[in-house]
């Protein structure tokens, strides 16, 4: 029945595959950790607020602000669209052999051959991911009842401190079910990178696909690692709901 | 121990605080009441700046409330507060909650601070819920907790804001109890409440607040049973 589906095309193209899903794993975790981080930093910054005092100006003008503006920017912009821009127009600039604003010489050329479109790519999905994160940590930060923000301040806790140990646990609870979406999200996103050269699962397909001219083959193999992939990440995020159920 | 002057608060274009003023002394125990939505409860909340008044200033053991120059966190260590809804954090313990704020603020390692939580629960007589999670517990005994946990800082302020309104009926007396035996040791109280008889019992002074006033403040003996003020009596007289 399945005779026209042509496995040695599979077989042959085995360990461009197998890199291949090591790579799309390696940019998810990325994406995700990274993003996670970044997110949570701005999704604190979106929320953060000085109601009175010297610092009501600053904290809006170097905090809320740039952090509204950046989670805008992303959540309005195609992630192919940054991931072009990241890799031909920001990375240049950062990492160049002559002229880079953050690497420069042998270890800038070095870095562009060898982990070039990586670097891109895993820049470009951590960036993106910080933005959707941003979103859900503020909704689970703004979700917790007010009263738990004043019974803690009126203890004498600070900002900080209430956060850490008050808003941020409770927050996090309620934000596992989004940011499960998102990491599925962004495993699926990451066969953008594909685009600007970087060898993972999609750039696999198209190489085995260009090289047979068969489509079916190839993009129903990586369909089905996708779909693997998703459903382990299901069921991992179900895990982690059900041990940390929202109070 | 705490001075309030002239104080004014709006939410919005509403007027809820209108020039209020008032002196409460050392070891004072206050309860204000009055109808819902006389300010009652603002008026607490800007004794700790939770909420933070328009004009007028309030000065409460030694710290300008309202100054911007005053450390807040430092004022409320001095002035604990209990919660009509408890606001008990619910992903910690009893004792947990009660520890934290020691933990964090006045760094006391976690076998000093959870002897003092256990005291302290001792106290509220939940000796034994030391370990139970908050929506494990009855309204009372999280109130109880949410006690313990304000007297965890030892303030020298303790301010009510209607502690036993969320709360069963037959819970209520549990709560007060704990309340009364904390009064006169050594704590100033301000009690927002609805529990007249309990105001009775346990205050020094009773303010009678409405329409964002104290219309009249004095002995409970001179509220409850010797009020001069019309609106005093038409209220004493609604729930009594």
């Amino acid at each position: 029945m399945f005779s026209w589906f042509r496995t040695d095309i599979i077989v042959e193209y085995w360990p461009l595959f197998l890199q291949g899903l090591w790579t799309t794993l390696e940019l998810t975790a990325i994406g995700i950790g990274v993003g996670t981080v970044l997110g949570l930093l701005l999704g604190l910054g979106k929320v953060s607020q000085v109601e009175h005092g010297p610092w009501r100006w600053p904290v809006l003008l170097f905090i809320r602000w740039p952090s509204t503006l950046y989670v805008t920017f992303v959540r309005g912009t195609p992630l192919f669209v940054q991931i072009l821009l990241i890799h031909f127009a920001i990375v240049p600039l950062l990492i160049h052999p002559s002229e880079g604003l953050l690497i420069q010489g042998d270890v800038a050329l070095y870095l562009k051959r060898e982990y070039g479109a990586f670097i891109s790519g895993a820049l470009a999905l951590s960036l993106n991911a910080a933005a959707y994160i941003a979103e859900i940590f503020r909704a689970g930060i703004q979700s917790i009842d007010r009263g738990q923000f004043e019974a803690s301040r009126s203890l004498g806790m600070s900002y900080y401190q209430t956060m850490k140990n008050i808003i941020v646990p409770q927050a996090f609870r309620r934000m596992l079910p989004p940011l499960g979406n998102e990491a599925i999200t962004l495993l699926k996103d990451s066969s953008l990178v594909s685009a600007i050269g970087l060898a993972e699962l999609a750039y696999a397909a198209r190489t085995a696909a260009g090289a047979y001219a068969r489509y079916w083959e190839p993009y129903l193999f990586i369909s089905f690692v996708y779909l693997l992939i998703t459903l382990a990440l299901t069921y991992g995020v179900n895990f982690l709901e059900r041990k940390y159920k929202p109070l | 121990m705490i001075k309030i002057e002239k104080l004014d608060k709006f939410f919005g274009s509403k007027q809820v605080l209108t020039q209020v003023s008032a002196d409460i002394q050392d070891n004072e125990v206050i309860c204000i009441i009055g109808p819902s939505g006389s300010g009652k409860s603002t008026f607490l909340r800007c004794m700790n700046a939770l909420e933070k008044a328009d004009n007028g200033r309030i000065e409460v053991d030694g710290f300008e409330v309202h100054s911007p120059k005053v450390n807040l966190d430092e004022l409320r260590t001095h002035v604990g507060m209990v919660f009509q809804r408890f606001n008990l954090f619910p992903h910690m313990t009893a004792l947990r909650n009660i520890c934290l704020a020691p933990e964090q603020i006045k760094s006391l390692s976690k076998s000093e601070s959870e002897k003092l939580g256990r005291e302290l629960l001792e106290r509220v007589g939940l000796a034994d819920k030391a370990d139970a999670y908050p929506h494990e517990l009855s309204g009372g005994q999280q109130q109880r907790v949410a006690i313990a946990r304000a007297l965890a800082m030892n303030p020298k302020v303790l301010l009510f804001d209607e502690p036993t309104s969320a709360l069963d009926p037959e819970m209520v007396g549990e709560v007060l109890d704990v309340i009364k035996s904390l009064a006169h040791s050594g704590r100033t109280m301000v009690i927002v409440t609805h529990e007249m008889g309990f105001a009775e019992r346990v205050s020094d002074r009773v303010f009678f607040m409405d329409e964002g006033q104290i219309v009249e403040r004095g002995t409970p003996k001179e509220i409850f049973y010797e009020s001069k003020a019309e609106r005093t009596k038409a209220f004493l007289s609604k729930i009594m």
